[in-house]
């Protein structure tokens, strides 16, 4: 009876009311509609168009129609590029879903220690001596490259600081802002191993630089939405 | 490695495949995109100006000279970016926000559950849909309805790399130095641009966020996080 009663005031609500959507979803009841504010609403039948009161829909307009296939895909910044190798390696990685990239593992340890041995080689040291490190975040090579392969994606955290990485507080994988350094952070993941406070590779005493470019943001500016500059 | 391994892997071909490895962020990573309308370039997510949100921004067909080369660069209605949203852990998309151009705008449908998971997609027109008139590089349009922004159009490149050294440094031309020390450094990308897709969203559309991949790998302590990645996808 109480479930009678409460329908029939919804359709009589319904009914009389010209503009409003009656549906369950009433976090977009709008119920004055305007041509020109980005959202179809009102009696519109596309964006701003269609209905009583705006131009009509041109067709090409509103057809969303079809089926896309993947040619590209990124998550973290730099994998493809510097770790598939391979033009056939890269194409395929372009084609796959991240759940499906148990196969480049074993290919990203690879680039990863042939970087370490092509470098020993022109020093001429011997590459059996001149090996991937564990990282700043304690990852085997194995490990590393699984992360790399399998989990391909920004970590974004919602309720916390979204960085690349900071190491002043430590903070890593939140997030990706426009001016984090992540050529510096993907070297020092790489190159640098375990010690924060001492890496390898960082041009001191000898040593060659391998993790730093040494550029940086340059006299680029943080601005608000849409967060990048104005083209040069 | 071993070197025994490496060189059975790389055979006789060596140092010289090494050198150019390397290009950059996501710009022109494959042979099959690069120079081509799904290009990807990059992908940034962070916290908005407003705390409360999350900013989506993928880049894509860089890097752009300048000039008569970004005034020609357009947007393909043939394809279809998504920024993907993972909020169960399993790095399958849950939700998307999608982006294609129709005409003088940039069509916005989601967040969104995708009709379906993986490499081929349909636009979901079941979603919340907003549009931005296609920016130029002196008209600058942005939506702001429901919560959330949108933006569409050419702008500065934010990636910073001295990619010509860091293809020497790996090819092992400059050793024993290295990357350059700061002042001869050269930023390849500081004066090109980009097609950029904008998109800022309450947290609040996005769902809860699952705990950090992290965890799985012994890396403790790290705060809830989605994972986030973009695709872009063409009408077959």
């Amino acid at each position: 009876m109480k479930i009678y009663k409460l329908s029939m005031v919804f359709i009589a609500m319904c009914a009389s009311l010209l503009f409003v959507q009656c549906s369950d979803d009433d976090d977009n009841v709008i119920d004055i509609q305007t041509c020109n504010d980005g959202i179809q609403n009102g009696s519109e039948t596309g964006i701003d168009c269609g209905g009583t009161a705006c131009e009509p829909c041109a067709e090409g307009e509103i057809n969303f129609s079809g089926t896309y296939m993947q040619e590209d895909i990124m998550g973290r910044p730099g994998i493809n590029t510097v770790f598939s190798g391979t033009d056939e390696v890269k194409n395929n990685f372009n084609t796959t879903t991240v759940t499906d990239r148990a196969d480049f593992t074993p290919i990203f340890e690879n680039t990863l220690e042939t970087y370490h041995d092509v470098y020993a080689e022109s020093l001429g040291l011997d590459p059996e001596e001149v090996n991937y490190v564990p990282n700043i975040l304690g990852l085997d090579a194995t490990t590393f490259a699984t992360v790399l392969a399998q989990f391909d994606a920004l970590q974004v955290a919602p309720n916390a600081q979204t960085v690349y990485f900071d190491p002043s507080t430590g903070v890593a994988l939140t997030g990706r802002n426009i001016n984090d350094d992540v050529i510096d952070i993907s070297l020092i993941l790489m190159f640098g191993g375990g010690d924060l406070n001492n890496l390898n590779f960082d041009g001191t005493d000898g040593s060659p630089l391998l993790i730093s470019d040494s550029v940086g943001f340059g006299d680029r500016q943080v601005v608000d939405f849409p967060y990048l500059e104005t083209p040069n | 490695m071993k070197k025994t391994k490496i060189f059975a892997a790389i055979g006789g071909v060596g140092i010289a495949v090494l050198a150019i490895f390397l290009i950059a962020a996501d710009h022109i990573d494959s042979p099959s995109v690069a120079g081509t309308t799904t290009d990807i370039a990059d992908l940034y997510a962070f916290e908005g100006s407003n705390a409360d949100n999350t900013v989506l921004i993928a880049t894509l067909q860089g890097p752009l000279a300048p000039g008569d080369v970004t005034n020609n660069a357009s947007f393909d209605e043939n394809v279809l970016l998504e920024f993907n949203i993972d909020n169960t852990g399993d790095f399958k998309e849950d939700l998307v926000i999608q982006a294609i151009k129709r005409g003088d705008s940039m069509y916005f449908f989601g967040p969104v559950a995708p009709e379906t998971q993986g490499l081929s997609s349909t636009v979901a027109t079941s979603g919340p849909k907003h549009s931005v008139k296609i920016s130029t590089s002196s008209d600058v349009e942005v939506t702001d309805s429901d919560g959330m922004k949108f933006f569409a159009g050419p702008r500065r490149d934010g990636f910073f790399f001295d990619f010509n050294r860091f293809n020497q440094v790996i090819g092992g031309e400059v050793a024993p130095e290295g990357f350059l020390p700061p002042g001869e450094a050269s930023d390849f990308f500081e004066n090109v641009n980009v097609l950029a897709i904008s998109v800022e969203v309450p947290n609040s559309m996005l769902g809860t966020a699952p705990p950090h991949v992290g965890g799985a790998v012994g890396i403790d302590g790290l705060p809830p996080a989605y994972n986030v990645w973009v695709s872009a996808k063409r009408r077959q």
